[in-house]
C-alpha cells in the first residue's frame, strides 16, 4: 500500500488539489454571494496589490500633473478664449433646453410621474484592472471607508461604466458594461424602444431585446431607462454603431454600441453613492429667459424716468435676443430687465416663479446701494406669495459690456450703473 | 531541436530564496493588473502563466509546480469578478505539467522555452475555457488564430521573463 502511495504520490496530490478546487467552484457556483474563505482569499489578493497600484498612479497622476500644469501650456490663452465663447453659447443653449425641461416636467407632473436623481456622488480613480480578458472589471480606490457599496452605479461625464460589485475596505471592484455578465436597462433616445444593453464574451455592448420588426438607425443614442433601479433614467450608455436582423428564429434585433464613456481609458469615475425618487413638480426649476441673460452682457441701461409699461419693455426684450420656445404666460406682465433703472437690475437677472406668475429680482452680489431703488413693481408679487426657491443663474460678479455694441455711453459715475 | 532528453541524474534541480518566491509571483500578479489599464491589449499577456512555468520548470517537482501554480492561480481568480478556482485549476495543470517534463527533458535554453511555453499556453487556455463553460457557464468564444496568436506573444515574453529570472536560481 505504502509503495503504492508513493509511487502515485504526485498523481495523488494533483487530483487532490484539482478536487478541492472543483469542490470550491461547485459551492461558489451555487450560492450568489461570495463564500468566507473566497472573500477572504480575495482580501488578501486586494490588499496586497492595491497599495501598490494607488502608489503607482498617485506618482503618474503627480508627474502629469506638473507636465501639464507647469510645463506644457502652449496654446492656453487661445483655448481658454475658445472655451469663454463655447461657454457663452452653451449658457444660452442651457436656457432654450431648461425651457423644454420645464415642458416636459409639468407634463410628467400632470401623469403623476416619480423620477429618480442623482443626489450625491463621490469621485474615484481607477487603480486597476482585472487582470483577465474574460473578466472585465476595474479597481477604483475607493471603498468601505467612503461609503461604497456593492450594486452602486459607476460613470464619467461622458456615460455610464458600470456598477460597483465587490467593496472592500479602501478599494472597491467595479464591473464595467462590456462585461458578460453585466446588465443595464437601456431606452433608444429617438424610438423610446427599451432594451437590455449587455456585454458579450468579446467585449462589445449590445442592446437586446428589440423586436426584429422595429426600426432603429445606426447613430441613435441610447440612455439608462431606469428600470434596473441602480442607473437613474437619462445617463448616455452608448451609440448604435450596428444593426442586423437576428439570424433563423431569433425573434430580436442584433444591436451593436460604442460605449458612451471611453472604458478602455478610464481614470477618475463617479460613484453614484445617492439617489433621491421625488415627485416631478412644475415649479421643481424656474427658467430663466435667454433676454435675462443677454440683458447681462449688454452696456447699462441710461437712467430713464421709473415705471416705463411692463409690456412694453418685455417686447423690447424679445427682439434683443432669442426667446426660447414654450408657454411663457408668466414674463407677459413681468418687468423686464432693461426697462429697470441703473445698473442694480441689470446685471440680475429676473426668475420667473411659475406658482405665483410673478417675478422678482434676484440680486447679485455685487450689486451697489443703488439697488434700494429699484422699481416697487417689482416686489408685491413675490411678497403676497412666498415662491419656491427659484433655479439661481450664475452671474458674473461684474458684467463686461460688449464693446461693439454702444447701445449707450457709460455713465460717468460708476456708482449710477455697472461696468 | 534544442530540446534533450536526460536522465533523472542529469537535471540539475534549483531552488530559490524564499523573499524571491513570494516577490516574483506578486509582482507578476500586481503588473497583470496595472498594465492592462494602461494599456488593455496587454491582458492578452498572461504572466502570472509565465512565472508559474518557470518555476515549475527550474524546481522539477511535481507537486511544488502543481501547488506554485494553484496558488498562483486562485490568486489571480481573486483578482477578477468571477468565481475563485477557475485560474487556479488551469494553472495547478500547468504547474504539475511544466514540472512533470522538466523532470525529463532539459528545457534551459531558448528554443525548448519558447515551445514549452507555447505548448503550455495552449493547455492552460483550454483548461480555463473547458471549467469555465462548463461549470461556471460563462459563454466563451474560442478562436485558435487569437489564441495562438497569444501563445506566441507569451512565448516571446517568456524567454526573455526566464532570463531574467535565471540569475536568481540556486543550485541545490
Amino acid at each position: 500500500m505504502e509503495s503504492v502511495l508513493g509511487r502515485y504520490k504526485n498523481l495523488i496530490v494533483l487530483v487532490a488539489v484539482l478536487f478541492a478546487q472543483v469542490l470550491g467552484l461547485a459551492v461558489q457556483v451555487k450560492r450568489t454571494t461570495d463564500t468566507e474563505s473566497s472573500r477572504l482569499i480575495r482580501v488578501w489578493a486586494v490588499s496586497t496589490i492595491t497599495p501598490f497600484e494607488k502608489v503607482l498612479v498617485w506618482v503618474q497622476t503627480s508627474t502629469g500633473n506638473l507636465w501639464h500644469n507647469y510645463f506644457y501650456l502652449r496654446g492656453v490663452r487661445a483655448e481658454n478664449r475658445e472655451l469663454k465663447q463655447q461657454i457663452e453659447q452653451l449658457r444660452l443653449e442651457h436656457v432654450r433646453l431648461n425651457e423644454d425641461a420645464m415642458q416636459a416636467r409639468r407634463l410628467q407632473a400632470l401623469l403623476g410621474f416619480r423620477e429618480q436623481f442623482i443626489a450625491q456622488t463621490t469621485v474615484a480613480q481607477v487603480i486597476g484592472s482585472g487582470g483577465s480578458e474574460q473578466s472585465r472589471i476595474v479597481f477604483i480606490d475607493k471603498g468601505e471607508r467612503h461609503g461604497i457599496k456593492p450594486d452602486m452605479a459607476v460613470i464619467t461625464d461622458q456615460g455610464v461604466v458600470g456598477k460597483v460589485l465587490k467593496v472592500f475596505r479602501s478599494s472597491s471592484q467595479v464591473l464595467r458594461i462590456d462585461d458578460q455578465s453585466s446588465g443595464v436597462g437601456g431606452i433608444l433616445e429617438k424610438s423610446r424602444l427599451q432594451g437590455i444593453v449587455r456585454g458579450t464574451p468579446a467585449g462589445e455592448v449590445v442592446l437586446e431585446k428589440i423586436m426584429n420588426d422595429e426600426a432603429v438607425q445606426a447613430g441613435e443614442i441610447v440612455r439608462t431607462s431606469g428600470g434596473d433601479r441602480i442607473f437613474p433614467k437619462g445617463l448616455p450608455v452608448g451609440t448604435v454603431t450596428r444593426v442586423a436582423n437576428g439570424t433563423g428564429s431569433d425573434l430580436f434585433l442584433s444591436i451593436r454600441l460604442r460605449p458612451a464613456a471611453n472604458l478602455s481609458k478610464l481614470e477618475e469615475v463617479l460613484i453614484v453613492t445617492k439617489l433621491e425618487e421625488k415627485d416631478i413638480t412644475p415649479s421643481d426649476a424656474a427658467p430663466v429667459r435667454a433676454a435675462d441673460i443677454l440683458s447681462q452682457r449688454l452696456p447699462s441701461v441710461p437712467e430713464k424716468p421709473a415705471m416705463e409699461p411692463a409690456a412694453n419693455t418685455g417686447a423690447k426684450a424679445n427682439q434683443a435676443a432669442p426667446v426660447p420656445k414654450g408657454p411663457d404666460k408668466n414674463s407677459a406682465g413681468a418687468p423686464q430687465p432693461n426697462a429697470l433703472k441703473t445698473g442694480d437690475t441689470a446685471a440680475a437677472p429676473v426668475v420667473r416663479t411659475q406658482a405665483t406668475g410673478a417675478a422678482r429680482v434676484a440680486t447679485p452680489a455685487t450689486s451697489n446701494a443703488n439697488s434700494e431703488s429699484a422699481p416697487a413693481t417689482l416686489q408685491p408679487a413675490a411678497e403676497h406669495k412666498p415662491a419656491p426657491a427659484p433655479v439661481k443663474v450664475a452671474t458674473p460678479a461684474t458684467p463686461t459690456p460688449k464693446p461693439n455694441t454702444p447701445v449707450n455711453p457709460p455713465p460717468a459715475n460708476p456708482q449710477d450703473g455697472p461696468q | 531541436m534544442p530540446i534533450t532528453y536526460t536522465s533523472g541524474e542529469q537535471v540539475e534541480v534549483y531552488r530559490f530564496s524564499i523573499p524571491f518566491t513570494v516577490l516574483v509571483p506578486a509582482t507578476a500578479l500586481f503588473l497583470q493588473a496595472w498594465l492592462p489599464r494602461q494599456f488593455p491589449f496587454l491582458a492578452m499577456f498572461d504572466l502570472p502563466l509565465l512565472v508559474t512555468i518557470f518555476f515549475s520548470i527550474a524546481r522539477r517537482n511535481p507537486i511544488s509546480g502543481l501547488l506554485t501554480g494553484a496558488v498562483i492561480g486562485v490568486f489571480q481568480d481573486a483578482l477578477t469578478g468571477l468565481q475563485i478556482g477557475i485560474y487556479g485549476i488551469a494553472k495547478t495543470v500547468v504547474g504539475y505539467g511544466a514540472s512533470s517534463l522538466g523532470v525529463k527533458l532539459d528545457v534551459e535554453n531558448a528554443g525548448a522555452r519558447v515551445l514549452v511555453t507555447l505548448v503550455f499556453y495552449v493547455v492552460h487556455q483550454i483548461v480555463y475555457f473547458v471549467v469555465a463553460r462548463a461549470m461556471v457557464a460563462l459563454s466563451l468564444q474560442w478562436s485558435w488564430p487569437h489564441e495562438l496568436g497569444a501563445a506566441l506573444m507569451n512565448a516571446v515574453v517568456g524567454v526573455f521573463l526566464f532570463l531574467a529570472l535565471d540569475r536568481f536560481k540556486q543550485r541545490t
